[in-house]
């Protein structure tokens, strides 16, 4: 582990400041510890933005203003997100551990590096971590890892339950910056690898999420279904996280999103398309499966991942139009 | 009358003489006198002894399969902050000892015989220096000539009969097989497993002139002090182990490992203490690995359901030159009939880190392939899984044919299946459906043959009527504190509080050690017989028989005569060693504990995730020495079969030999979630020939067969059989009936 000075910042002006002046922020550093740890980050300044007083969970209009700094316990365990976002609340309580809740934020669980074994381990050739060494994950034990949205460079996926959620929610991740605050839809904010994989998300340099903004709450049927090896402390193989609402016995209204499916997390409107109007059936869930999954390539130990995700989308919409009707 | 104090133990004491005392400790459920320590934070365990001016050590891993060390270029990492030493030694150790060698393993690290193995330590004055100099250290490698391969399915790999064991044979198996009314020919994969002990290996070395002094995390002193001397080429007279708490051993801690060997002699170097902890990957990388395997079962039964053939078959691996084999066949010797045998383990030769004992070697992977292949065979033949167990189970062993010392495995059947409400089994697959679920049951027998090694034991009663016992014996988080303390009150009457227990010094009496089972029955018949002595010395100072003599709370009873202990003693302690070593009774009859695995899963129709729902055992392994620590081992050992069942294998990367999933986020051990309600059924059972405890190994048969319950349980939920373990959900979607349909 290499020596850094850690620094705390006092006010989000401050966290900036630090962030201009080199400094990486480290919020709940469940994620980047270990990659200190491992050196596969090596900061030489850190400023902590726990006392930035981002921690606030907020109305904004119709919407909820979750602030980076809330932990994701705090935020599963929210009233309001409870009551009118339950498929956040959801989402985050199907991650990690109590323990790593209550320290992980709403901020730096966007920001979380991949699971792939190859990224962790500098031993193996990968290109998230060291651009242009390879890909040691494309034939090697590769389970974990994205059927869509990969490229030649990258398999690796962006591993958690939260962005899923927030991403069929149409979450909005407000930031600061040198060039002054952005909102960046969920839908944009992580980036598919590309021909530049050591890259997960789009934020610039001294760039600090402050808040995610979710909009109105929809009233639908909200599920999210995560599929894992064991019942709990596992990432997902994948999961499935759905908004819908039914009307007459049709699929009025639906959002889905995916984890663990892509390298990012996945939402493609040509799915909700196929379902909206139509009578929930079997085929018509297999239908919608066949898109989402038209493009999906698996490499050799991820392959399951493509019927598996057409049982888990078949099983997710099953559940949701069933509670609808009711 | 002179006490049959002979070291062997060559005849059966029937003198049952734990059941004759007055004390009324054996056997309680008392909580572990340790217990307050560990779950307050202030047992030390071996990392956290403050040693002043102690260096820190970090290990550095080969990042080739094989080949030789050409240079280290250590003068970079010399200059950087912290740094005091970089050691290639050739005492270093390149595999983990196997469990009671008592000596060295291959030494020498200058050569490489798996991906991850040590090949230096680099010392320093805080651990993260050392860890990153460790990082930075540039090795050059020379590939070697002529590797082995890294797959163990590779058609180059060597195969080996294992040195210490032949295969079994009888009659004509492949007749047998021909001409059976049913026969079952079926291989079954598992894969290499990690012990996963929550402490990670870790030593604090120091030398007192020529004298070492080693505070570490291991399982068997007597065997670690042995072999430590024998890879510095020192006295053993010179080596002192203190262990008095370790978190989890599992087999891992058996042998002197890598970071023991480097402390040590990283510390005579620099004349200064040095702590070397392994990260949890390097545990994962460097220490003992379960053999993967591959086993053939196969089952000819007659109209009846009795079986006249049976053969289990099976391909483990190991590095070159090592004689452990993962002796899967081992229960299958004795548990079922069938007089067409052939029983046979053969090695092939990989580059992999060591296999050796990972908890209950042999059994737990090999029962629980037999245990489903019987399931199968039931199947076939449309009959009761637990009455096809019953109708094979043999007088004698087959082929030996020596006869049982106990075995309470249909009383285990029977019981476990009436607490879990076996008959409300159905017998065809897919016939419950709750919601998304699938729901199924499934049965298995439990086995694990009962070993002795040679133990002693130092009791002394004190002037003041408390008693000390004391032994190198080590308690890995199992409960040896407790029921060595309980043994001594029991035969000495006293209450718990006046019994003192010391362990996990190599000072002390050599007591058996943790592992195979044997640590409770081994050094608690030494305590047992020491406390014999104390009880003959005391039985004439009262002037009578040691069989007359009642000992209760503190106080001897003749007839109408009454002393207190300390008044007994005469204001002298009375020091005595007990000793035990397997005698003629091992030969003379076949001893193992016994049990039943139930099992109830889930199998979620739409994606295949196998969750258990609930799990009785029920066990017979002699008399039961504390009922809480005897359950607490039971439970343990079925989450593990959960683990082995459904979750747990070692990801190896055949293009390079490296494993990747090296780590508990990854490595998937059952997790509470994955672990509900357990019951446990304890056996009333008393066994003479294992030991004069009466009692046998409990430690590792709740593993020994229960993944293979759960195994049967999710092909009576969803009809999916599936033959390579762990049962991850991508090997039973392809399978599943269609999640729409309604059950059948």
């Amino acid at each position: 582990m290499k020596p850094f000075v850690l620094d705390h910042a006092d006010s989000p002006d401050a966290a900036l400041a630090a962030l201009d002046a080199g400094a990486t922020a480290i919020a709940g550093g469940t994620n980047l510890v270990d990659l200190m740890k491992l050196e596969l980050a090596t900061p030489e300044k850190l400023v902590s933005i726990r006392r930035t007083g981002l921690d606030e969970i907020s109305a904004d209009g119709d919407g909820l203003m979750i602030g980076a700094l809330v932990s994701n316990a705090d935020c599963a365990a929210h009233r309001r997100v409870r009551e009118g976002w339950p498929l956040l609340a959801k989402a985050i309580l199907a991650g990690a551990s109590p323990q790593l809740r209550n320290r992980a934020t709403t901020g730096g669980n966007l920001c979380q590096r991949t699971r792939c074994g190859y990224f962790y381990d500098s031993t193996q050739a990968c290109n998230k971590r060291e651009p242009g060494s390879g890909c040691a994950a494309r034939e090697g034990f590769n389970r974990i890892h994205a059927v869509l949205g990969t490229s030649d460079q990258c398999i690796a996926t962006y591993p958690g339950d939260m962005a899923v959620a927030m991403l069929a929610l149409d979450a909005v991740v407000m930031t600061e910056g040198p060039y002054g605050p952005r909102r960046i839809p969920l839908a944009m904010f992580h980036r598919m690898p590309g021909d530049e994989p050591s890259r997960d998300n789009v934020l610039e340099a001294g760039e600090l999420i402050t808040a995610v903004r979710l909009p109105a709450p929809t009233g639908g049927v909200q599920v999210y279904r995560k599929v894992r090896d064991r019942a709990s402390y596992a990432f997902a193989l994948v999961s499935v996280a759905v908004d819908l609402a039914m009307e007459e016995g049709r699929i009025a209204r639906c959002a889905l999103a995916f984890g663990s499916l892509g390298t990012v997390p996945w939402r493609d409107r040509a799915v909700e398309n196929v379902l909206i109007g139509e009578k929930p059936t079997p085929a018509l869930f297999a239908q919608a499966a066949e898109v989402l999954l038209k493009d999906a390539q698996g490499f050799g130990e991820n392959d399951f991942k493509i019927p598996l995700a057409a049982r888990a989308l078949a099983a997710t919409l099953h559940e949701a139009t069933q509670t609808g009707k009711a | 009358m002179a006490l049959p104090l002979a070291d062997l133990y060559n005849t059966p004491d029937e003198r049952n003489l734990l059941d004759t005392m007055k004390q009324g400790v054996i056997g309680k459920p008392l909580d572990r006198p340790e217990g307050p320590l560990k779950v307050s934070g202030t047992a030390t365990y071996s990392a956290e002894w403050k040693r002043s001016d102690c260096a820190e050590g970090f290990l550095v891993l080969a990042d080739i399969a094989q080949g030789t060390v050409k240079a280290i270029h250590a003068d970079k990492v010399l200059a950087m902050p912290g740094v005091v030493a970089v050691l290639s030694d050739e005492a270093m150790i390149r595999r983990s000892t196997q469990g009671t060698a008592g000596e060295a393993p291959a030494q020498d690290v200058h050569t490489v015989d798996y991906f991850g193995q040590p090949v230096a330590l680099v010392v320093a004055e805080t651990f993260e220096q050392a860890r990153e100099a460790a990082q930075a250290l540039e090795i050059e490698y020379d590939a070697a000539a002529e590797p082995v391969p890294l797959d163990p399915q590779s058609p180059d790999a060597k195969i080996e009969e294992p040195s210490d064991s032949k295969p079994v044979k009888g009659g004509d198996l492949d007749k047998a097989m021909r001409e059976a009314d049913y026969a079952i020919d079926v291989e079954y994969d598992t894969p290499g497993h990690a012990s996963a002990a929550m402490e990670p290996h870790a030593t604090i070395a120091e030398w007192d002139g020529d004298r070492l002094t080693l505070r570490g995390s291991y399982q068997m002193l007597a065997f670690n002090v042995k072999e430590m001397a024998d890879c510095l080429s020192i006295s053993p007279k010179h080596v002192r182990i203190l262990a008095p708490y370790v978190g989890g051993g599992f087999g891992s801690k058996l042998g002197i490992t890598h970071e023991a060997v480097a402390a040590a002699i990283a510390s005579k170097q620099l004349d200064r203490p040095v702590r070397v902890v392994m990260t949890r990957q390097q545990v994962f990388q460097t220490v003992m690995r379960r053999s993967e395997t591959r086993q053939r079962v196969r089952l000819a039964a007659d109209a009846a359901g009795k079986l006249v053939g049976l053969g289990h078959e099976a391909r483990v691996s190991n590095l070159p030159d090592e004689d452990f084999a993962e002796p899967v066949t081992q229960a299958t010797e004795f548990l079922y009939g069938g007089e067409n045998r052939l029983l046979k383990v053969e090695v092939a030769r990989i580059s992999r880190m060591t296999a050796g004992s990972v908890r209950a070697p042999g059994e737990a992977v090999g029962m629980q392939v037999l245990e489903a292949a019987m399931d199968e065979l039931a199947q076939k033949i449309g009959m009761d899984p637990i009455e096809l167990r019953k109708r094979n189970l043999p007088v004698k062993v087959p082929v030996e044919g020596t006869p049982y010392s106990s075995r309470k495995l249909v009383e285990a059947l029977e019981q476990g299946a009436e607490s879990f409400g076996w008959d409300k089994c159905k017998t065809e697959p897919c016939q419950t459906r709750n919601g998304d679920w699938w729901i199924g049951m499934g049965v298995a027998s439990a086995a694990r043959v009962n070993v002795m090694i040679p133990a002693k034991a130092r009791v002394t009663l004190k002037a003041d009527g408390t008693a000390l016992v004391e032994t190198d014996q080590t308690d890995i988080g199992t409960g040896s504190y407790a029921i060595l303390g309980q043994i001594a009150g029991e035969m000495l009457g006293l209450p718990m509080d006046k019994v003192d227990v010391v362990l996990g010094d190599s000072e002390l009496p050599p007591g058996a050690g943790s592992g195979g089972s044997f640590g409770a029955i081994s050094t608690g018949s030494a305590v047992m017989r020491a406390c014999e002595a104390i009880r003959d010395k005391l039985a004439k100072a009262m002037g009578c028989k040691a069989e007359e003599l009642e000992l209760q709370d503190g106080s001897a009873r003749h007839g109408d005569a009454r002393q207190s202990l300390g008044e007994l003693t005469g204001g002298k302690d009375i020091v005595e060693v007990g000793s035990i070593k397997p005698g003629k009774t091992f030969k003379d009859y076949s001893q193992a504990s016994y049990g039943a695995f139930f099992a109830e899963v889930g199998v979620h129709a739409f994606t295949g995730e196998v969750r258990v729902r609930r799990m009785t055992g029920a066990f017979g392994f002699g008399r039961v020495l504390n009922a809480k620590t005897a359950r607490s081992q039971c439970l343990g050992g079925m989450v593990w079969g959960i683990g082995s069942a459904l979750t747990e294998e070692l990801a190896f990367d055949v293009r390079d030999g490296h494993l990747v999933n090296h780590d508990l986020a990854e490595y998937h051990v059952p997790v509470h979630a994955d672990v509900p309600a357990l019951e446990v059924i304890l056996l009333e059972e008393r066994d003479a020939a294992a030991s004069p405890l009466q009692a046998k190994g409990v430690g590792e048969l709740g593993i020994c067969g229960a993944a293979g319950a759960v195994a049967n349980a999710v092909y009576n939920a969803c009809g999916v059989r599936v033959r390579s373990f762990p049962l991850t959900l991508d090997k039973i979607i392809p399978h599943l009936p269609d999640p729409f349909a309604s059950p059948a």
